[in-house]
């Protein structure tokens, strides 16, 4: 797998920060903020003009501030929090699409790409020529496809239609052509975005048991969820997120209800 | 970074360290290589995407230039009454490599500025997507080389063995527009407006170059200017191969080659330093 491969060049300098083996995924002072604009420019002769004299205003969001945390190998950890609170934000540094603009983010081993299920399907293109194109945005190169093909088409339950071009499928198969490229090999770190509901109840089923069976093999998962009971159910430990920081992080259960006791105060 | 332990049951190569980012020129090439593959499947999606639905498909790419050639033969001749033996190839021969640098440079940019959604769920190495743009354009570049030559054996200019050596242009063509695709793409980032501007900088700089018309219609002095600009040369560079059957002395082969290098390696290094910037794009 080619996946996340930031190589170690320079695997002599070591940093000074020491990890431990347990933790999977370690944040470290991480910080993200983003510049937002604070009033419109209209032209580009407006924007040279403000940019000279300085004053093009950035607002700075602090969509995560000074996070510290550890999530150890084989945990169901979940992450709550109201809209705005930094959770996707922190998905996405450990899937390594943003880069952290303060802080250090260590992730070790490959993280399944569920964030990116059909990413760059082609309406136009076949099934089986999407299953190409997407398994390679993941990572894989074209032998590790082949070998993986069929047990895709199998797992999505596609059959005839493989042939067909994408646009004429229902979005149940698209999803579910998605979901079983995506998760095609078996992954250190499987990030959710909200509980998997893809396709009908028996394809929601399978699509379970599939990443049960990957939890039980030792993948630890991040789960970022709004349903208050399935965080409390799957999840080991938790982290409470507002606005940026985390308030607490703790056994599930424990969080959860300070969690519901806070938003009943509120 | 890592001690021994831990690494046991991961492979080495997919430890993330995002403290990490020295050389980002150097590992962006690394893994480049490492998705190539990918590269392939996005050429691959372009070109049949493009064509799957038009009754004459990749025809289309030929055709394309060949209509403009029949267009601006026309309005040359008729309009503004200039003969020049064999026009229509050299508009053609121009055309076709003026296209491949105005397509794939503000597609390697829209691509980059626009394709944001995509930077946002999974990583790959942002200048992958510049890379398949502009080898997409060479598949249609050395398809139109076939209505090239067609006009050529039509109106009767010889064609020579060079035309064989025509991919050494070509070459440079592509790593002159990847520099600039990266390098505005890059400024897009932060000032969007610069894809809408460089849709007009295009056309000026089209007529700036001896394309449609032959340098030796302008004013002395402009011919002197016309000489710093660099499509100039790489267009002349292109021509000498599959037109005038000309092997261009060891001068243009230096200036071009040091042109497009330089370009290139402007674009790809102040690209790469940003490119963590393009997931930031909401």
């Amino acid at each position: 797998m080619n996946l996340h491969t930031e190589h170690d060049f320079f695997n002599h300098k070591n940093s000074g920060n020491e990890i431990s083996g347990k933790e999977i995924i370690t944040l470290q002072n991480v910080s993200v903020s983003y510049r937002v604009p604070q009033e419109q420019i209209r032209t580009f002769k407006e924007f040279a003009i403000k940019r000279v004299k300085g004053k093009v205003k950035f607002q700075i969001l602090l969509a995560l501030n000074e996070i510290n945390l550890e999530v150890k190998k084989g945990e169901v950890f979940g992450l709550i929090g109201a809209n705005g609170a930094g959770k996707t934000t922190l998905l996405r540094l450990v899937a390594r699409v943003m880069k952290p603009t303060k802080g250090r983010v260590v992730v070790l081993g490959r993280v399944a790409p569920l964030l990116a299920m059909g990413a760059g399907f082609h309406p136009e293109l076949t099934g089986r020529e999407n299953i190409y194109l997407n398994g390679a945005l993941l990572g894989l190169n074209r032998h590790q496809i082949d070998e993986r093909f069929d047990e895709i088409v199998e797992f999505s339950e596609l059959g005839g239609f493989i042939d067909a071009p994408l646009r004429t499928y229902s979005s149940g198969m698209n999803s579910r052509l998605g979901f079983a490229v995506a998760t095609t090999e078996m992954p250190d770190i499987l990030i959710l975005d909200e509980v998997l509901s893809v396709g009908d109840i028996s394809f929601q089923e399978k699509s379970k048991e599939r990443i049960e069976r990957f939890q039980r093999e030792g993948a630890t998962t991040l789960l970022v969820s709004h349903s208050m009971n399935m965080v409390e159910k799957l999840c080991d430990r938790i982290a409470w997120l507002d606005h940026g920081k985390i308030i607490r992080v703790g056994e599930a259960t424990e969080i959860v209800n300070a969690f519901k006791d806070f938003m009943k105060v509120e | 970074m890592v001690n021994e332990a831990s690494s046991k049951t991961f492979q080495e190569k997919n430890i993330y360290d995002s403290s990490k980012h020295n050389f980002r020129q150097l590992l962006e090439f690394k893994e480049v290589w490492q998705y190539r593959d990918l590269v392939f499947f996005l050429v691959k999606r372009d070109i049949t995407a493009r064509y799957k639905r038009s009754v004459l498909g990749v025809a289309w790419t030929m055709l394309h230039p060949l209509g403009m050639m029949v267009v601006l033969t026309i309005v040359f001749s008729q309009v503004f009454r200039v003969s020049m033996v064999g026009y229509p190839a050299y508009v053609l021969s121009g055309l076709i490599a003026w296209t491949f640098f105005s397509q794939t440079s503000s597609n390697s940019i829209n691509v980059l500025v626009w394709g944001g959604n995509l930077f946002q769920r999974i990583y790959v190495p942002r200048s992958i997507f510049a890379i398949s743009t502009i080898i997409t354009g060479l598949v249609n570049l050395v398809l139109s080389i076939v209505p090239l030559i067609i006009v050529m054996l039509v109106i009767k200019v010889p064609i020579k063995i060079t035309i064989l050596i025509a991919p050494v242009g070509m070459l440079f063509f592509a790593l002159f527009s990847l520099g600039v695709g990266l390098l505005l793409s890059t400024i897009g980032i932060y000032f969007a407006d610069i894809v809408e501007m460089y849709a007009i900088i295009l056309t000026a700089w089209m007529y700036l170059t001896p394309i449609i018309y032959p340098i030796t219609m302008l004013p002395d002095w402009a011919q002197y200017w016309i000489r710093l600009n660099p499509m100039f040369h790489l267009v002349q560079f292109f021509r000498d191969f599959v037109l005038y059957g000309t092997i261009p002395p060891a001068s243009s082969w230096l200036l071009c080659f040091g042109i497009s290098f330089i370009v290139f390696i402007i674009g790809w290094t102040i690209f790469t330093e940003n490119s963590d910037e393009f997931a930031y794009r909401t």
